[in-house]
Formats: C-alpha cells, structure tokens, sequence
C-alpha cells in the first residue's frame, strides 16, 4: 500500500509527465484552452494509460523478455497502444456510447501521445511488477490531468489580460507553461525511501 | 536464425492486432444513418454552438433523429436551410435571417468617460465597477467582450464602442449572450433603420451623458406612416414587423440616433482617442 501511494506521489508530482519530463506537450498546449475540454482529454488519457500500461507490461513478460527481444519494447508498444486504442473506440462506441462521446475526438488523438508511449517503456525500466505498472499508468494519467487543468486555468485568466502584442497567443502560453514547470521543479528535491 | 523470431513475434503482433481489429468492427459494428453524414455536409461546418447543440454533429443528429428545425442554425444561409429541408422532405418553417447589431453610438467622443479604468480588459468586469466607465449606464462598454466570442471575426470594438460588421456577421447570438449591458440586439437581415440607443432616462439626464442618445421627444413616432415606432420609457422601439424602412424616422430625430444600419457603415472615428486623453 504505502509502495503504492510512493508510485502515485512520484508519477504526479516529483516526475509529473508534462511539468518535469516533458512528455505529451502537444495536447499539453493544444487542448488546455478551455478546462472543458482540458477534462475530456484528460479522462481520456487516464483511461488509454492505465489500460496501455497493464497490456504494454504483459507484452514484455510474455512476449519480449523470454526471447531476449527487449531492444524491441519502442516498436511493439506503439503497435499494441494504436492497436489498443482502436479496439476501445469500437467498443466504447458500440457498449458505451455515452463515455465514448464524452471522450470524443481525444481518444482517437492519444493514439500518438507519447505520454502513453513513456509510461509503458517506464514500467519496463523501473522492472515494476504487474500491479505497480498499472498503478504507475493511472497515476501518471492522473498527473498529466493535475497539469492541463491548473494550465487550463492559467490559460483562461490569460485572455482576458492585456498583453503586449508580441507575446499574444503561443509565446505567453509557452512562458507561462515554463514558469509552472519551474514551479514543479520544487517537488524534485522530494526522495521517498 | 536469430532474425526469424523477432519479425515473427512483431509480424504476429500486427497480424493479431489486424485480424482482431476487424474481427471487432464487425462484432461491435454500429449503425449510422447516412443522412446525418449529409446533413452535416450541407450545415457551415462553423461549430459555433449557438443552436444549443454541442456543434454540427449534434445539430445535424438531433435534424435527422429528433425533428428538430434545420433553421435552428442561424449562421446557414437560407439558400442551405432549404438544402437540407429539401434533402430530409421536410417543411423548414420559417426562415429569417437575423443580424446582430449594438444599439448604442456611444463611442468616448459621443459618451463622456466617468473615471478612468485600468483593470483587466473586459466588459464584464468594469461593468462591476459602478455599471462602466461610460457616463451613460445603459450605454456600451466598448472593451470588446463581445468582440472576443465572436467566432466569425465579426466585431470591432473600437474607440469604447462595439461595431457589427453586417457582412461578416452570421446571427448567431453569441454575442448578445455575452454583452453585459444586453445592447446587442438580434435583428431581421433586411431591416436597416434602427434606433441606436438604449438609454431609458429622461431626455435631460440621458442628454447629459451621450450626446445622441434617444431622448424619446416622440417625433419619430408622430411621423411614421405605418405605426412601426413606439415610445416607451423614454426610448424609441421600431417594431420591425411595421416598418417599411420609409427613413422619414431618421429625418425627423433630433439627436440623429436612427441609422440606416444596414447601409451605412458609421464612420470610425480615429481622433477619439486622442481627444480623451487631452480631455483628461
């Protein structure tokens, strides 16, 4: 249990995938505009992470690792994500219909996170046991989420400020997304035994 | 040798992941009826929101499965609304186009500035500080909320007044939403005179803050031959179902607040600026 909470301070705060790896900063920027929409990304991105994780790890053990085949993990883990991620379209479409719509044009997008890409091959580094790389995958999911919506809020208090006209639109968005990772790099110094 | 078995483990991955993809499609296959595809096509494709739906695909599901109104899109042109009426054979109702229009002229020449704001850039927020820096109170506020919902690039809000530019407007309404002081007004496409004013005070106090605020002196009223103008609390409101666009109104107001809005575009007025900051 407290190996596990250790796994979710670590995943949201002290290696928070956006603000200090810096993975999955495309839709970090791109749908972080609204905190309606920062929220549908970012279900969707909870959701493909745990499931990827749990699927990425069984490929390893199973597939990977008794052949000696681990210089493999990068192209196999993509393959099964987007094979992965098409298979919950149809049956969220199919099953679901309302989380499907609510998830909407995000889940077909996480296809190419490599936010997804990076809990996966992380698990495998970290030699987690089945368990933990779930839980590793949902709690960075979880972390990616913290980030878009304090950003989202960010972003949403920065239309409505005067600012000079060359830092409009991408450049305040790109400073103010340096200073909240600045603002993560404090979580850095936490070590957890 | 040692080749085989790594091409033959991916290999056999895609392969599964291909067979089980459209092994699942067919298993999990869902039914979508072609004719919301088509709708959509003949909808603008603009996502604006204003029909109450989450976009076109939702405008375009709720036209086919729920019976709902193709006119429910207001930014379709009527030319596309009996498209679609046409393609589902259905009846489409009536069909008006609107356009947006701020009924107000109080730009920071024509409406004093009652202190000078410094906060953020928004309608709303001076508009808690005592209704505005505008003197007037009904009057707009001109920092241009409406300016920034406009999803069609429709809105200028210059020298403190918020301008419609009828060609680009679609009448969506999502500006009259935002607008703080309700002075965005939906109109019909084809009415032009309008009484841009929406001051309800008296004519001598509304003439202390604007100078050409309506001051409902009734002279519009007297000499409209249709009964298309009513005074009411100090205002004058043309009831556009009445109104023939004859512009004798126009001719007859004291304070020249009714505009042919559709046909003259008010002239911008750059010194305003300018004459603001000297006046302070």
């Amino acid at each position: 249990m407290k190996e596990l909470f250790a796994i979710l301070l670590l995943a949201m705060f002290i290696e928070n995938f956006v603000l200090s790896k810096f993975l999955g900063i495309c839709p970090f920027l791109g749908v972080s505009q609204k905190t309606s929409t920062a929220l549908g990304m970012s279900g969707a991105v909870v959701f493909v992470n745990t499931l990827a994780s749990a699927v990425t790890w069984l490929v390893n053990e199973f597939l990977l690792k008794p052949y000696d085949l681990e210089y493999l993990q990068t192209i196999a883990f993509i393959l099964v994500i987007a094979a992965l991620v098409q298979f919950v379209e149809i049956v969220l479409k199919k099953l679901l219909p309302p989380l499907y719509k609510a998830l909407g044009i995000y889940l077909p997008l996480i296809t190419t996170n490599c936010a997804v890409l990076g809990s996966a091959l992380l698990n495998v580094q970290r030699n987690y046991t089945f368990l933990q790389a779930v839980f590793f995958g949902f709690s960075a999911g979880l972390g990616f989420t913290m980030a878009l919506i304090l950003f989202s809020g960010i972003r949403e208090r920065l239309e409505t400020c005067d600012i000079p006209e060359a830092f409009k639109g991408m450049p305040i968005t790109l400073i103010a997304a340096s200073l909240v990772s600045v603002a993560f790099v404090g979580f850095a110094g936490l070590v957890i035994q | 040798m040692s080749v085989v078995i790594p091409v033959a483990i991916v290999g056999g991955l895609a392969l599964f992941f291909g067979v089980g993809l459209s092994f699942a499609s067919r298993v999990f296959a869902v039914k979508v009826d072609d004719r919301v595809e088509k709708v959509r096509e003949l909808l603008p494709g603009a996502n604006c929101g204003a029909c109450g739906f989450s976009g076109c695909d939702g405008l375009a599901e709720a036209i086919v499965n729920d019976g709902v109104s193709p006119s429910k899109c207001t930014v379709n042109t009527k030319e596309g609304i009996n498209a679609i009426a046409e393609f589902l054979g259905i009846d489409e109702g009536e069909v008006s186009q609107m356009v947006a229009r701020v009924i107000c002229e109080g730009t920071w020449r024509n409406a004093g500035m009652k202190y000078d704001y410094q906060g953020v850039h928004d309608c709303h927020a001076a508009n808690m500080l005592s209704g505005g820096m505008s003197q007037c109170f009904y009057g707009c506020i001109g920092l241009g909320s409406c300016q920034h919902a406009c999803p069609f690039g429709a809105i200028e809000a210059v020298n403190g007044l918020a301008r419609v530019n009828p060609e680009k407007c679609t009448g969506c309404g999502i500006c009259a939403s935002q607008c703080p002081k309700g002075i965005i007004k939906l109109v019909p496409v084809l009415t032009g005179y309008t009484v841009l004013c929406a001051n309800h005070e008296k004519g001598g106090i509304a003439k202390k803050n604007c100078k050409v605020c309506c001051i409902g002196c009734m002279k519009c009223q007297k000499v409209c031959p249709n009964d298309a103008i009513t005074v009411r609390e100090y205002l004058a409101e043309i009831d556009y179902t009445k109104c023939v666009n004859c512009g004798k109104c126009a001719e007859v107001c004291p304070q020249s607040c009714i505009h042919d809005a559709m046909h003259e575009r008010l002239p911008y007025e750059p010194d305003d600026q300018q004459q603001v900051a000297n006046a302070q």
